[in-house]
């Protein structure tokens, strides 16, 4: 019996429709039997619905595409800044034991508070426009960044620095000519990782710290206690965070590929 | 000795880890058992699938205002909140650890005619275990951070609710604390974790 029996196309659609079905079907059940108030469970069709109509009608101050646009405005600023201190950071760390000695135990330290429990400094010290979420962002993507690139930059065969080094390359080409290249499919598994986290984030500190953007939608639905609104939300950062993920994999694809050349 | 919002801070503590260990047994070992039953039956799987990966690209965080309308500012929306943050994690990294049992090794216990008890306990367990181990140390780690989000959100008790406290009173010394409580707290229990790692694969230490 051990053996894994292999599913034909069509047993496979079969269980996989019934799955779907069955889903779909338990949550229409429990909306047409009641066992829940419509207003806390909203049917699926209703829950679509809204997500529609969210898009062109302004809730909470703007309309679903505004919230998503300021929501996403102020991850790709912590994501960016992420990047832009990270990969050097990284670079330096993997070239000279100074830095790294220097940088390593202040990392360390900060890297297990959740990025999460920075939203009061971030609301206390930038406010709840673009600073404060930037900073929680940046919180969750900086570490994935900052590890992968120290990890693929100190696996660079030491033979290629000693010839650089020979041929009379200084410390920064070093960097930006030998241990940055050679790094880089190790460095956007690490961006696949940190936008993601960066994107968790981001909404974890949307629910609080925020005045526009999904997670700041979400709350004021929950507030006043509109389901649809709260389960739209969730969708639409479920979509996005799809979408971001899908672009960083063609992104790592593309660069294996830049690795085999 | 005073405390702050509500209790003194080892009562904080003791509320969000009291909380988190309890989500995260239940949430990761229903996540296991779902886990591998998917990695050993095609039917489950394709049964499963679609449903865990509409909800997949979801965070937990993103379930807090959910777990709220639904459970209010209590225990047991954290709970709710904690069960999804460490399910996911669960699922996928045992269904994985179980599909990454070789082929050989599973023809060959049923040459040998093993039964379908031992089959499980012998020989998939045991291969899926190293893979099980880093999804609980994910989970965990989701559970951690998506249970201070929530106190955050809205608590009366717990690490999360100090930090939303000090924050309103402008008080960055209490904030400092928080996030040191947060920290230390989330540190221990990912050592509890590692310790149990190695009792129970003693073959991997």
């Amino acid at each position: 019996m051990a053996h894994q029996e292999r599913l034909n196309q069509g047993e496979f659609l079969l269980w996989t429709g019934l799955g779907i079905a069955s889903f779909v079907g338990f949550w229409y059940l429990s909306v047409l039997l009641g066992v829940v108030p419509r207003q806390f469970l909203p049917a699926p069709h209703e829950v679509l619905l809204r997500f529609i109509r969210l898009i062109n009608e302004p809730f909470s101050g703007y309309t679903l595409l505004a919230h998503i646009a300021s929501s996403f405005q102020r991850f790709l600023s912590g994501f960016v800044l992420a990047v832009v201190i990270g990969i050097p950071l990284g670079l330096l760390m993997a070239l000279s034991r100074f830095a790294n000695q220097i940088i390593t135990p202040f990392f360390e330290s900060i890297r297990f508070v959740a990025p999460i429990a920075w939203v009061p400094f971030a609301a206390l010290w930038f406010g709840t426009g673009i600073g404060g979420p930037v900073l929680v962002i940046f919180m969750g993507a900086f570490p994935p960044v900052l590890i992968n690139t120290y990890r693929g930059a100190i696996h660079v065969d030491k033979k290629y620095l000693e010839a650089a080094k020979m041929l009379g390359a200084g410390k920064l080409r070093l960097m930006t000519e030998v241990l940055f290249p050679a790094a880089i499919p190790s460095i956007i598994a690490g961006l696949r990782i940190s936008a993601g986290l960066g994107w968790q984030s981001l909404v974890g500190a949307e629910l609080i710290v925020a005045s526009s953007g999904v997670g700041y939608m979400m709350v004021k639905g929950q507030a006043s206690i509109q389901t649809d609104i709260v389960m739209s939300g969730m969708i639409a950062i479920g979509l996005i965070g799809l979408l971001i993920d899908v672009l960083l994999r063609q992104a790592e694809k593309f660069a294996v590929h830049y690795k085999e050349i | 000795m005073q405390g702050y919002g509500n209790g003194k801070l080892y009562q904080h503590v003791l509320q969000s880890m009291m909380l988190v260990t309890t989500g995260f047994l239940v949430s990761s070992s229903l996540g296991i058992l779902l886990g591998i039953l998917m990695g050993a039956n095609k039917r489950i799987e394709a049964f499963v699938n679609p449903i865990f990966l509409t909800l997949r690209p979801i965070p937990p965080l993103a379930w807090i205002p959910l777990a709220i309308v639904w459970l209010g500012l209590g225990n047991s929306a954290k709970v709710m909140v904690i069960y999804v943050a460490a399910f996911v994690p669960a699922v996928i990294n045992s269904f994985t650890g179980v599909r990454s049992i070789e082929v050989p090794q599973r023809e060959a216990a049923a040459m040998l005619g093993i039964s379908r008890f031992a089959y499980y306990r012998e020989v998939l367990i045991p291969g899926a275990l190293p893979l099980i181990f880093t999804g609980l140390r994910l989970s965990l780690q989701a559970s951690w951070t998506t249970l201070v989000a929530a106190e955050l959100v809205g608590a009366t008790l717990g690490l999360g609710s100090i930090l939303n406290q000090a924050a309103q009173d402008i008080n960055p010394a209490m904030i400092l604390v928080g996030m040191i409580s947060v920290a230390i707290s989330g540190w221990l229990m990912t050592q509890i974790l590692a310790k149990a790692e190695q009792y129970a694969m003693p073959w991997r230490a």
